[in-house]
This record gives C-alpha cells, sequence and structure tokens, in this order.
C-alpha cells in the first residue's frame, strides 16, 4: 500500500457507513429489540395495566359510576374511559423506557450501542419508539376491554390519536430522563409511585376540575397530565375542561424539550460514561 | 497506517484519581499488541477512550486515522471490543445478540444471521445458537463476546482479559483463533495478566503503569532487557546448606530444591560444576516464572533491570 493510497484509506468512511444507511439499519434494530422484548415479558408488559383498567371499568364505571350519574353530559362511564386509556398509555410508555433503559444500564448491555457507531439522537429515538409501541399496544387493548363497558364514540378521531401518539412519546422521554439517572431500582420506581401516579389521578382522569373549589382548580391546571388527558378525551367526546390547542401546543413543546435534554444528557455521557 | 494512535492522553476522574498522565501510542496495522499493566494502571480506561465508553480529559485518539472526536462513527466502526465483564444482554438467545450488534453496525438482518453462522461455528457455539446466554459457561460467554466484536469484521480487536477464568483447553483454543484472524488481517490489541499467553500471541508490547508507558518496545526486543532470570533446580539427594558460590545468589526453597539468580554476565555451567563438586546432583531445571513475567515484575516493581535505567527506561512521557 503506497503513501497515496493509505492517506485515502485513513479518509474514506468504512463501508457499512456509506450514505447513512447504517442508522436506518441501527434504528428498527433497536425497535425491533425492543418490541421483542415486549412481547417476550407479556406478562409484565401488557397484562398488568390491562388488569389494572379492567378494575377501574368494574368498580368506578359499573358499581360507584351509576350512582354518580353524568358528567360533563355524558355517562360516567363513558367520562372515565378516554381517561383510563390514557392512564394505561402513560404508565406503560413511561414503565418501558424506564425498566429498558435502566435494565441496559444495570446489565452494562448498553455498551452494545455505546460502542457502535449510532448517533445518539438515533438512541434515544429507538428508545422512545419502543415506549411508544407498548403505550399504543397496552392502549388498544384497554380500549377493546372499555367496549365491553361502554360505547365509544369518537368525535375527533385525529385528535385522539394525535393526542395519544404526543402523550406517549412525552412519558418515553420522561422515562428516558429518568433512567439515564437511575442508580438503582429503587430509582426507578420512586418516579412512577411517587410523582407519576399521583399526578395522573390527579389529572381528570376520574372528574372534571368544574367539580372543585375554585383554588383546586387553579392547582390542577399546574399539572400537565391534566392537558393531555382533557385533549385525549375531548376526541372522543368533543368536551374538555381546558383549551385543547394549549394543550398540543404544551406537548409539542414536552416533546422538543424533552427530546434535547434526552440527547444533550447521552452526549453528556450522564449516568453511562465515566 | 496506523491502526491506533494515542497522542498525550489523560484521564481524571471525577474522584480525582488520574487514571491517564498523558500517554503516547501508537499501534501498526497488522500488529498483534500487548498492553500490559497491574490493575488499575489504567489499560481499562484507555481502552475505554478509544471506544468512547470513557470520556478523555485531553490528549487525542485515532482509530485508522479517524479521530474520536471529530470521526467518531467512522472510529467506532473500525473498532471491535471484547470488554473484561459480561455485557450482553443475559435473557436473549445468542444468535439474536448478535444479530442485534450487526444490525447496530448497519448490516442488515439477512446478511447478519449468515455472519451469525458463521463466526459461531468458528467459535464453537453454533450449537448455542438458540441457547439463552445466561445459560452458557464461563468460557462459552467469553467467546460469544468474541463473536460479538467480530460481526462487524472490525479491522482492529481489543480484547480487555478475554481468557480471564476460562480453562487452559479454551484459553488455548482462542489463541489460536485469534492468531488465524490476525494472520487474515485484523489487527489485535490484547490485554491480559497471563503474560505467558502476550509473550507467545504478541509482536509488540506496552506496558502501563500508574498512567504512563513503561516500556513500549517490540516483544523480542523487551524480553532482551531482562538482565537476570531465575532458574529452579531439583536435585537428587537431600540440600543440607547451600553451597558457597561467590557472585551468584543461590536460595533453598525446600530440601530438594534449589533457586538460583543467573545474570546475563554469569552462566549455568559454573553452577553445575559447584553443585557436582559439592556432591550435588540436578535432576531436573525450568524457570522460576516465564520471561515476560519476570521482567514485567521488574519494571512494575522498579528493580533493576541491570541496565542501570530501572523503572523511567522506557517511559513514554
Amino acid at each position: 500500500m503506497n503513501d497515496a493510497t493509505r492517506a485515502a484509506s485513513a479518509a474514506t468512511p468504512p463501508s457499512n457507513l456509506a450514505g447513512g444507511g447504517h442508522r436506518l439499519v441501527g434504528f428498527y434494530t433497536i425497535v425491533i429489540r425492543e418490541f421483542s422484548r415486549i412481547i417476550r415479558i407479556w406478562g409484565q408488559t401488557i397484562v398488568p395495566p390491562v388488569i389494572t383498567a379492567t378494575l377501574y371499568f368494574i368498580i368506578f364505571g359499573s358499581l360507584i359510576g351509576r350512582r354518580i350519574g353524568d358528567m360533563g353530559g355524558f355517562s360516567y362511564m363513558q367520562y372515565i374511559a378516554p381517561g383510563l386509556i390514557m392512564m394505561s398509555v402513560i404508565t406503560s410508555s413511561y414503565g418501558n423506557v424506564v425498566s429498558s433503559f435502566f435494565g441496559a444500564k444495570f446489565g452494562r448491555h448498553i455498551e452494545e450501542l455505546l460502542v457502535s457507531p449510532l448517533p445518539n439522537w438515533l438512541i434515544v429515538l429507538g428508545y422512545v419508539t419502543g415506549g411508544l409501541m407498548r403505550g399504543l399496544l397496552v392502549g388498544l387493548v384497554v380500549t377493546l376491554v372499555s367496549l365491553f363497558f361502554t360505547h365509544l364514540h369518537v368525535e375527533h378521531p385525529l385528535i385522539v390519536i394525535a393526542a395519544v401518539l404526543l402523550t406517549s412519546v412525552v412519558f418515553s422521554l420522561g422515562g428516558f430522563v429518568n433512567a439515564v439517572f437511575a442508580k438503582n431500582f429503587d430509582q426507578i420506581s420512586f418516579v412512577p409511585t411517587f410523582i407519576l401516579t399521583p399526578m395522573t389521578y390527579l389529572g381528570g382522569v376520574f372528574y372534571s376540575i368544574a367539580m372543585l373549589p375554585g383554588w383546586a382548580q387553579a392547582v390542577s391546571k399546574a399539572n400537565p397530565i391534566l392537558y393531555m388527558v382533557n385533549a385525549f378525551r375531548y376526541g372522543f367526546l368533543g368536551h374538555s375542561d381546558v383549551h385543547v390547542g394549549f394543550s398540543f401546543l404544551f406537548m409539542v413543546v414536552a416533546v422538543v424539550v424533552l427530546f434535547a435534554a434526552c440527547v444533550w444528557l447521552m452526549e453528556k455521557g450522564t449516568g453511562i460514561r465515566d | 497506517m496506523q491502526a491506533l494512535s494515542l497522542r498525550k492522553l489523560t484521564k481524571t476522574y471525577k474522584n480525582g484519581v488520574q487514571a491517564l498522565k498523558g500517554i503516547d501510542l501508537d499501534v501498526a496495522e497488522g500488529d498483534f499488541f500487548a498492553l500490559l499493566g497491574p490493575n488499575g494502571a489504567g489499560k481499562t480506561t484507555a481502552i475505554g477512550i478509544i471506544s468512547s465508553l470513557v470520556s478523555k480529559t485531553s490528549g487525542t485518539a485515532q482509530v485508522f486515522g479517524h479521530d474520536v472526536d471529530t470521526d467518531l462513527e467512522a472510529a467506532k466502526s473500525c473498532l471491535g471490543l471484547v470488554p473484561q465483564e459480561i455485557n450482553f444482554n443475559q435473557f436473549e438467545k445468542v444468535s439474536t445478540i448478535l444479530v442485534n450488534q450487526a444490525g447496530f453496525y448497519g448490516i442488515r438482518r439477512e446478511t447478519a444471521k449468515e455472519r451469525v453462522e458463521y463466526w459461531l461455528k468458528q467459535l464453537q457455539l453454533w450449537d448455542k445458537r438458540d441457547a439463552i446466554s445466561r445459560t452458557l459457561s464461563g468460557g462459552m460467554k467469553r467467546r460469544l463476546m468474541i463473536a460479538r466484536a467480530l460481526i462487524h469484521a472490525p479491522r482492529l480487536l481489543i480484547l480487555d482479559e478475554p481468557t480471564a477464568g476460562v480453562d487452559i483447553e479454551v484459553r488455548r483454543s482462542m489463541w489460536e483463533f485469534l492468531r488465524r484472524i490476525n494472520e487474515e488481517g485484523t489487527t489485535i490489541i490484547l490485554t491480559t495478566h497471563y503474560l505467558e499467553e502476550a509473550e507467545s500471541l504478541c509482536r509488540h508490547i506496552a506496558i502501563i503503569d500508574e498512567g504512563r508507558i513503561i516500556e513500549n518496545d517490540r516483544m523480542s526486543t523487551v524480553l532482551r532487557k531482562l538482565h537476570t532470570e531465575t532458574f529452579v533446580l531439583n536435585l537428587r539427594q537431600p540440600l543440607a546448606a547451600v553451597p558457597a558460590l561467590p557472585g551468584y545468589r543461590l536460595a533453598r526453597t525446600d530440601d530438594q530444591t534449589l533457586e538460583v539468580e543467573i545474570t546475563k554476565e554469569q552462566n549455568l555451567n559454573e553452577v553445575f560444576a559447584a553443585l557436582s563438586a559439592s556432591g550435588l546432583e540436578v535432576i531436573s531445571m525450568r524457570n522460576k516464572a516465564n520471561r515476560l513475567e519476570e521482567l514485567f515484575m521488574r519494571l512494575v516493581e522498579g528493580r533493576d533491570l541491570g541496565t542501570g535505567q530501572a523503572k523511567a527506561a522506557g517511559a513514554g512521557e
């Protein structure tokens, strides 16, 4: 090999990087791996949120709901169905990314990705897509379960789809941030247990904030989940406690900010590089 | 072309530990290179920086001319890493781990499956392709990590103690395998605590200690620097006292065993003659440690090499 050939060889990217097609292959490899994980441990990923939602439908919808009467002009069961679907999407999206990414950190197989030529933004995108897949899968199953209990009328299908996609992405990104900072398994269950669950319960899943006193309404409006649940409910029922346009603006901004934060954390190596 | 080039590479961890203190290192394309050093010397940190698992504090690192700061994707693409610790998903199947790893390097699944078959057969793991990886033995897990590192056909393979904890039979088969892929063109950097392994496989060697390169040369050149060797002599008769032999250091280890340290200026004939004169018969003899091990200990302990240069001799600062 002469000097000119050597210089050319040094400047030429390796053949598998030519055209950047490796990124697409890398992306779908992460997505396939995440999907396989969801299916492989379906007893942990799909079944529990479906059972929880079913119990809510039975207890709050069928048993207690009959005594509550109408809410926002709809039967109580119809009113809570979108909220319960959204609750499943939120917990599943968040839980998927936080457990998968932290598990990869804990088992050190995240290093398989870190040593590969895939850029950090693509790794984040792959994990978030995994969270989105589980969120949508669980949301779909819970929706099918809800049909056993109530009639679901869809007023604005596109709003339903946009709201569920954006919410799932927001909480997948949130799960990623949690996993990056977590140092042990306690720290990945802390946020879902002590922050996410109370915020979801107080985010208008089971009631309209119009029922609350003024100060409680103001406090509720500081809860981001309220906007997501109401945007989703608006898609089904055409009824919302908050301005739907603002809800979507909030979700889009949250996606952009959280995605940038996740990529920045990866570039910085927080929690994954010494 | 240099497969690896490090310049003034430093790493200071958040706790203040200076793991690397400005190392310079070149590894030529096609070489089989040993990077040795005691625990905590900085080997794994250096490997971590090259493979981007550790952030460097300063300096430069290039893999086949691709700088890890400015051309990271290309640098990573040239590199295959076999880390010290098991780091694959222990709940996944052997073949799945390899197909996924190929995918991370942009290799489509159809091609990846062909490569998986090739490397699993090469490493005698084909029968285990559908096994869950946690069920593999220690040696099989090590071989799986080698297969994973080779799946994208890297030009530079770095192995961080690949034979730690595996039995001698597996270790020797891994040596043969590594020799073969090196002959086929893959540059290899090996860290190991089995110095016999490094001496047997590697053509060049660098010894790193306390974050500095203290020796860096051809293996044969380095071994020539060993000024003294210690031999263990097994005697037929029990030894009452250590025979007097002016200029030689003799030590009795048990009734029928004697250790003698020989410098380059001395010779074993004089020892044998003196022992014969004392009525002692030598029935067998061996090196106390292999040559590289002896040299290594002298270097990292800062003992005299006989050339008067001691620890600072090969310091690469």
